[in-house]
């Protein structure tokens, strides 16, 4: 068991045919993922990856063919928005976004829209998901988690790896790793993956993984307080990060005396969470 | 991106509300010249990216255009915070009865845009928020509809605007969502909104920033942007496609990924040592850009010891190091460096700076300590060798 995506999950590869899109793709099939289809317009009838992968030039097509149930989209930014969209009109179940720097006007449409419609997004700006030994949707190296136990869930992209890698030196596996990404305005967030976590019998611990700005870690840190059983261990990045300074993701800057490190720490530890000083602590901290 | 007020004011302009005849000067003739076509009082106005103008003298009032080109004279040899003042807004200057604030801005939690207004203008509106925050009305907008004319009405009610103002109200209201939505801001301000002693409301001053995000689809509004405000260096690492922030601490460091670089300096600072700065060299990053970046960090003089922590997914640890290797041929670093590659071709990496002298290390805690040690022995003599370098 695991949260998100599976062995069963059918995906498609929306940009897959680029040479990042295609390099990810590569490594995905090579996970074992079932990536069925790719999705870029005009290159539809093509076959790609020695041939094991056939492109079509909608998600509507691609879906109809194969029966995909998730997409994960390595479009550039500014093509992303049409691009989720497109996955959601042509009934995707869900969606993984990886590109960084969508603006803010055009996530808070996709985010109301997909809301309506009740489909889950992954992302943007995100390095996706790792279910290890059945699915991998997005560019987390599949090598540095093993099957087990832990939830992951972030919103940063190499931090999680070298959160990953840690466990992974402990011997401690991973049941899923969600990195939820660093944009302002995203689709599934910590509370979202806490809930699920929570309900997934193989998940006996989490990790949550914050940075500066906003307030998503003190509401995840109050959702776990009300409603979660299982132990939980953090770490927040930013601690020593300026105010009104953006720290790289757009999501990541301490403005108006909100979104310090320390405060997220607090909040979290008051709900029971024991917050690592530093990444390679994390392992140390369940025992 | 932050807009200067005479710029964000031409954009409010094109949305239809209402704002004072005037114009930029970059002299004190062209100010007179402005001043005298006006005729009658002018506002002198600093062009800085700053708050506190006012209060810094960089805004005066003219009796006529004589008094405008005195002044502005002095308020162009000015430094306001650091920052040269290089041209002066003139504007009419408005018969003021009354203040009002009103602003657009995007509410994170609510995932919407939240218009917002108060009764208590021209004044720092997070100010009144702290200390008096039900004066703040605020209507969220919906991001598929965009802002309905009774929010704006509520608005208008809400801050007891008289109801003869309603109409021209929710004319500028709409103006100020328009012009928020079509430039992609992520904040559009108008303060103070005055009305005037007969009877017209007026934009005197405004305030927009930009979503960088966004500026692909607005090549003219990107090409506004002030140089000034930005730091040399962190011009220098956008246009390589690199993220940098200037800190003020010794330790240089070069990350992969905005959150491992926060976390980089977090464990620098956890083992006692200072950051010189944020550094994310993004994914994927190849041996010019990780080059680029190198120069870049050590472009600051502070610099006592140089922390390099590559988890390689995307980007190769051999890109890495080939970069490192081409940019210490080029300046030759004398502060110690603590390297620690991780993930994609690390092995290989590793192999490629066997011979570079660098100090090596395996977690991330381990390179933080060395790093701290490094500078600090590097402080005490700079001629020696790092008490923290072993291999």
């Amino acid at each position: 068991m695991s949260i998100l995506a599976d062995k069963n999950t059918k995906l498609i590869g929306q940009g897959i045919t680029g040479r990042e899109g295609l390099f990810h793709a590569q490594r995905i099939l090579e996970y074992g993922t079932n990536l069925v289809a790719g999705v870029t317009p005009g290159k539809g009838g093509e076959w790609v990856l020695d041939g094991k992968v056939p492109i079509f030039d909608s998600v509507k097509l691609a879906r109809e063919a194969t029966g995909a149930n998730a997409s994960v989209i390595f479009v550039p930014s500014r093509f992303a928005a049409d691009a989720i969209f497109e996955a959601a009109d042509a009934g995707i179940e869900l969606i993984v976004c990886i590109a960084e720097g969508i603006p803010v006007l055009d996530m808070m449409r996709v985010r109301n829209y997909l809301d309506q419609k009740g489909i889950r997004l992954v992302g943007p700006n995100c390095p996706g998901l790792l279910t290890p030994g059945e699915a991998k949707v997005g560019i987390i190296p599949g090598d540095i988690a093993i099957p087990g136990e832990v939830g992951v869930v972030s919103r940063s992209g190499t931090l999680t790896y070298e959160v990953l890698y840690a466990l992974k030196e402990k011997g401690m596996g991973v049941s899923t790793c969600v990195g939820i990404g660093g944009d302002p305005i995203n689709g599934t967030d910590f509370i979202d993956c806490l809930l699920l976590f929570e309900e997934d019998p193989t998940t006996r611990q989490i990790v949550l993984i914050g940075e500066i700005g906003g307030t998503d870690e003190e509401q995840a840190a109050q959702f776990i307080a009300d409603n979660v059983t299982k132990p939980v261990v953090g770490f927040v990045a930013g601690q020593t990060a300026p105010p009104g300074k953006r720290m790289g993701h757009a999501g990541a800057i301490v403005e108006g005396g909100t979104g310090l490190a320390v405060d997220k720490i607090r909040a979290l530890e008051n709900a029971g969470v024991r917050v690592a000083k530093h990444p390679e602590e994390i392992p140390e901290l369940f025992r | 991106m932050k807009l200067h007020e005479y710029q964000s004011k031409l954009i409010f302009a094109e949305y239809g509300v209402p704002i004072p005849k005037g114009k930029i000067a970059a002299t004190a003739v062209e100010a007179k010249q402005i001043a005298k076509e006006l005729g009658g009082r002018v506002v002198v106005k600093s062009q800085v990216l700053v708050g506190g103008r006012g209060k810094a003298g960089g805004i005066r009032l003219a009796k006529n255009a004589a008094e405008a080109e005195e002044l502005a004279t002095q308020i162009l040899g000015m430094e306001i915070k650091g920052l040269p003042v290089r041209k002066v807004l003139v504007d009419e200057a408005a018969d003021i009865e009354k203040e009002i604030y009103l602003g657009i801005t995007n509410d994170r939690a609510a995932r919407r845009p939240v218009m917002m207004a108060s009764s208590e203008g021209g004044v720092d509106i997070e100010e009144v928020a702290r200390r008096t925050p039900e004066k703040i009305i605020k209507a969220h907008i919906h991001p598929l509809l965009g802002l309905q004319g009774y929010q704006a009405r509520d608005i208008a009610a809400g801050i007891d605007l008289p109801r003869e103002h309603w109409r021209a109200f929710e004319g500028i209201a709409a103006g100020l969502w328009l012009a928020y939505r079509k430039s992609d801001a992520n904040l559009a301000e108008i303060n103070p909104l005055v009305i005037t002693a007969d009877g017209k409301l007026l934009a005197v001053d405004g305030k927009m920033v930009l979503d960088d995000n966004a500026l692909f689809r607005h090549p003219d509004l990107a090409d506004k942007r002030d140089l000034d405000i930005e730091d040399a260096s962190e011009i220098e690492a956008r246009k390589y496609g690199l993220s940098y922030i200037r800190l003020d601490g010794n330790i240089g460091c070069m990350v992969n990924g905005a959150g491992l670089a926060m976390t980089t300096m977090d464990v620098i600072k956890l083992f006692g040592g200072e950051p010189a700065n944020f550094l994310d060299i993004g994914g994927g990053a190849n041996a010019e850009k990780v080059a680029a970046a190198f120069r870049i960090i050590l472009t600051d003089k502070n610099i006592k010891a140089v922390l390099i922590n590559i988890f390689g997914g995307i980007t190769r640890g051999d890109e890495v190091a080939r970069g490192i290797l081409a940019a210490m041929g080029e300046v030759k670093p004398k502060a110690p460096m603590v390297v620690r590659l991780v993930g994609t071709n690390a092995e290989e990496g590793r192999r490629l700076l066997a011979d570079a002298n660098m100090i090596t290390a395996e977690t991330l805690a381990d390179a933080a300590q060395k790093a701290v040690s490094a500078a600090k022995g590097f402080s005490r003599s700079p001629k020696g060798k790092s008490k923290g370098a072993n291999k």
